[in-house]
């Protein structure tokens, strides 16, 4: 008998690059801030970690309880699921009980991702919006840095709260913020890890240098142009709260940003402008989940107005 | 270096067949050979002979049947067995003259005799590479002849040799640019004949230097012919790409490349301008690169037209064991044949042996909008936009992200992490929507 081949449409090979590999890559990434985090949680390093694990497994089980119960393919080992919560870990301070980063995965997993049908369909960050409820629900768990190896009893505050008030009230040098001698959620003091993460998605062109780097600038140039209460201090500006995690990790999310490079420049602005105001002149110190999940709702928008020019294209009479 | 925006980097693998020299492989005496009356874009031709007549080599037995068509001729000599359809790569049964090769490779009277193009008129040129056979050697097969002679308000400033060669596996064209530049020199100059205000560029990918340095030198003291060195990057051989590359003007879209002012041939077609006005021999053989994995003896090979893949592959060693899966023309867009009967026509330019590993097809996945789709399209395009279209069977939305502008290169689906099949919906979309174009007239 004759042999019988493959027939396949073209192209016939692929690029090795896989949704698996770029989670794996986004994972990696976001590792050295993590275990800078869970050092610095000083006496509470036992409870950050216990928090971490849970949060990445709370995920993983919610994504596989799901897909189980409405007999869908289980897609758990391209770590999408675990990326999710170990992003919602770092947005946690290291005091936080057992049970938030379970609350806070079911919401990230169940409501806002496979609710609107399952990797690629969800309209806003998981793990932001997960953040973002906890935050809502119990705001003084989720703002509880006592205990931690940098916290300052006497102002009891972050760097950006204590910028709220002025600069004279700031106790932290811009090193502290940079190295990630402050308090904070658990991944998101150390400015220098999570550079150090973002370059290596930079250098394996996991994201593109458009939107953490136009973000940052953005920040940068708005917090020196708006300043403080007595002055102006835009490089611990973009050092402290969740401007690093959240321009290099959250913002870049494919799922929730846009597709068109053009769109991704105003995306990264948008961030930047809202990120800057909600710190100025908001409510909340920090205003960087909030901007990203509020531009998240504008991705739509943003696409259909940034096509690219096609090439050749014949201007319509 | 000259380039274009976007595109992706598949590896190039060239370096199976890259330094084989090119050897020819005859037909044995009593074999069949096949001759399709359809190896070009436009109207089949027409059998000029009948079963059990007796022909010549270069010998013309399909004629022309329309304004857009290319006439066939035997490469061997022999008895017309039969005329029958058979299969060709594109998966169509063709009607073939089928010729049992007597060995004796008679000639047809006047072939051998030499034109000087220096004393002929346009006219007389293009009509001697229509009645050469000569179609676009690099895989779109249009016939040439009608491409040298564009309506008459077009001016023509460029003439491209595509030389990209910007497939992967594929060597054929950097073997004639290293083994025969004075051939392609000679061809183009024809062409500048008819385009006299024209300059000459061959475009050459800086992955091939040897080929450069080879089509420099033969090059030498030519003033209107010059060599461009293009960034290796697919699809640089694209037809509009290439355009854009040297001259920096994008063919607008639904255009052809004389709204450029340019006409783009590939390097093989200008060796068969040139044989067929030098030597007086019309297109009767092609060179295949025989690559992949699963290649016993990968290289390159000069055939007579009208064997099947099956035919070369006997001669050159087969392929091994492993072998899944058998390409004919390059990776990115060359067509999977399911048969070793497949003819071999004009445009046939490789056959790769994919092993089973390699033929694997990856899971689709659902898009998460990474976007690399988008950013490496050479034409610009949102095939994660046109995908969703051509699934749902939007057929308007298709349209309104310009859709028919594809040039189906693949490099979405080459760079997709999701290993969505982007290109293939998108093909299969252009498809039905030039089915309901043609409903509507």
């Amino acid at each position: 008998m004759a042999k019988t081949f493959t027939v396949s449409s073209t192209p016939h090979v692929r690029s090795k690059e896989s949704i698996n590999s770029i989670m794996r890559d986004v994972f990696i990434a976001l590792l050295p801030a993590t275990v800078v985090g869970i050092i610095n949680s000083g006496a509470l390093m036992p409870n950050a970690i216990v928090i971490t694990l849970v949060s990445i497994f709370a995920c993983i089980f919610f994504e596989f309880m799901w897909q189980k119960l409405r007999h869908e393919k289980i897609t758990i080992s391209d770590m999408s699921a675990a990326v999710t919560g170990l992003l919602l870990a770092m947005n946690m301070p290291a005091s936080a009980p057992v049970w938030m980063p379970i609350v806070g995965a079911g919401f990230a997993i169940l409501i806002c991702k496979q609710l609107f049908g399952g990797l690629g369909q969800n309209f806003i960050n998981p793990a932001l919006a997960g953040r973002a409820f906890l935050l809502a629900s119990y705001p003084t768990l989720m703002t509880n840095w006592a205990g931690t190896k940098f916290y300052d009893a006497v102002s009891a505050a972050t760097p950006l709260a204590q910028l709220k008030t002025g600069v004279s009230a700031m106790t932290y040098t811009t090193m502290d913020a940079f190295l990630g001698r402050v308090p904070g959620a658990l991944g998101e003091v150390c400015a220098l890890a999570l550079i150090i993460g973002g370059v290596y998605l930079l250098v394996k062109k996991i994201i593109s240098w458009r939107i953490p780097v136009i973000y940052i600038v953005v920040v940068f140039v708005l917090t020196a142009a708006l300043g403080r209460t007595g002055g102006r201090v835009p490089v611990y500006e973009i050092c402290s709260g969740g401007l690093m995690l959240g321009a290099f990790f959250m913002a870049t999310d494919y799922v929730t940003s846009p597709v068109t490079p053009k769109g991704q420049m105003l995306f990264a602005v948008g961030c930047g402008v809202l990120t800057a105001f909600i710190r100025k002149w908001g409510g909340y110190p920090e205003g960087v989940s909030y901007s990203i999940l509020i531009m998240n709702l504008l991705v739509p928008l943003i696409d259909k107005n940034t096509r690219p020019k096609i090439f050749g294209e014949v201007k319509k009479a | 270096m000259l380039t274009f925006k976007r595109g992706v980097h598949p590896p190039d693998e060239k370096s199976f067949s890259a330094e084989k020299e090119v050897v020819m492989i005859q037909p044995e005496v009593g074999e069949e050979l096949c001759f399709p009356m359809s190896q070009h874009i436009g109207a089949p031709c027409k059998p000029t002979v009948a079963k059990g007549d007796y022909v010549k080599m270069g010998q013309k037995i399909g004629e022309t049947t329309g304004f857009v068509c290319s006439p066939i001729f035997a490469s061997v000599s022999g008895t017309v067995k039969d005329i029958r359809p058979v299969l060709t790569p594109g998966g169509a049964m063709s009607q073939a003259v089928v010729i049992e090769n007597d060995g004796k490779m008679e000639p047809v009277e006047g072939l051998n005799v030499p034109k000087d193009y220096t004393k002929m008129t346009n006219e007389e040129i293009c009509d001697a590479i229509k009645e050469a056979g000569v179609v676009g050697l690099g895989g779109a097969g249009f016939p040439t002849h009608i491409k040298l002679a564009p309506p008459p308000d077009k001016k023509i400033d460029y003439i491209i040799v595509n030389a990209a060669e910007c497939e992967p596996y594929l060597t054929t064209d950097y073997r004639i640019m290293l083994e025969e530049p004075e051939r392609v020199v000679r061809g183009l100059q024809v062409v500048l004949k008819l385009h006299p205000e024209a300059k000459g560029v061959i475009g050459i990918e800086h992955n091939k230097p040897k080929a450069i340095e080879s089509m420099t030198k033969a090059c030498e003291g030519i003033d209107n012919i010059s060599v461009a060195t293009l960034r290796t990057k697919f699809p640089q051989g694209s037809e509009k790409h290439i355009i854009y590359s040297i001259t920096k003007r994008e063919v607008p879209s639904g255009g052809l490349p004389a709204d450029s002012g340019c006409i783009v041939d590939n390097v093989d077609t200008m060796v068969a301008i040139e044989r067929a006005i030098f030597r007086g021999r019309p297109l009767m053989r092609r060179i295949v690169t025989v690559s992949g994995r699963g290649a016993v003896n990968p290289g390159n090979y000069k055939v007579r037209l009208g064997m099947t893949y099956g035919m070369l592959l006997d001669k050159v060693g087969g392929f091994t064991e492993d072998t899944a899966k058998i390409i004919s023309g390059g990776p990115m867009m060359g067509i999977a044949i399911h048969s070793l009967d497949t003819v071999m026509t004009k445009t046939s330019s490789s056959i790769l042996c994919f092993t089973e590993a390699e033929s694997q097809l990856p899971e689709e996945r659902n898009c998460f909008r990474c976007g690399k789709c988008v950013s490496h399209c050479p034409m610009g395009l949102m095939p994660n936009e046109l995908n969703k279209a051509a699934i749902y069977g939007d057929h308007a939305g298709f349209i309104e992200f310009n859709g028919m502008d594809c040039i189906e290169c693949g490099s979405c689906s080459f760079e997709c992490p999701a290993k969505r099949q982007l290109a293939q919906s998108i093909r299969a979309e252009k498809k039905i929507q030039m089915a309901l174009k043609a409903k509507q007239n």
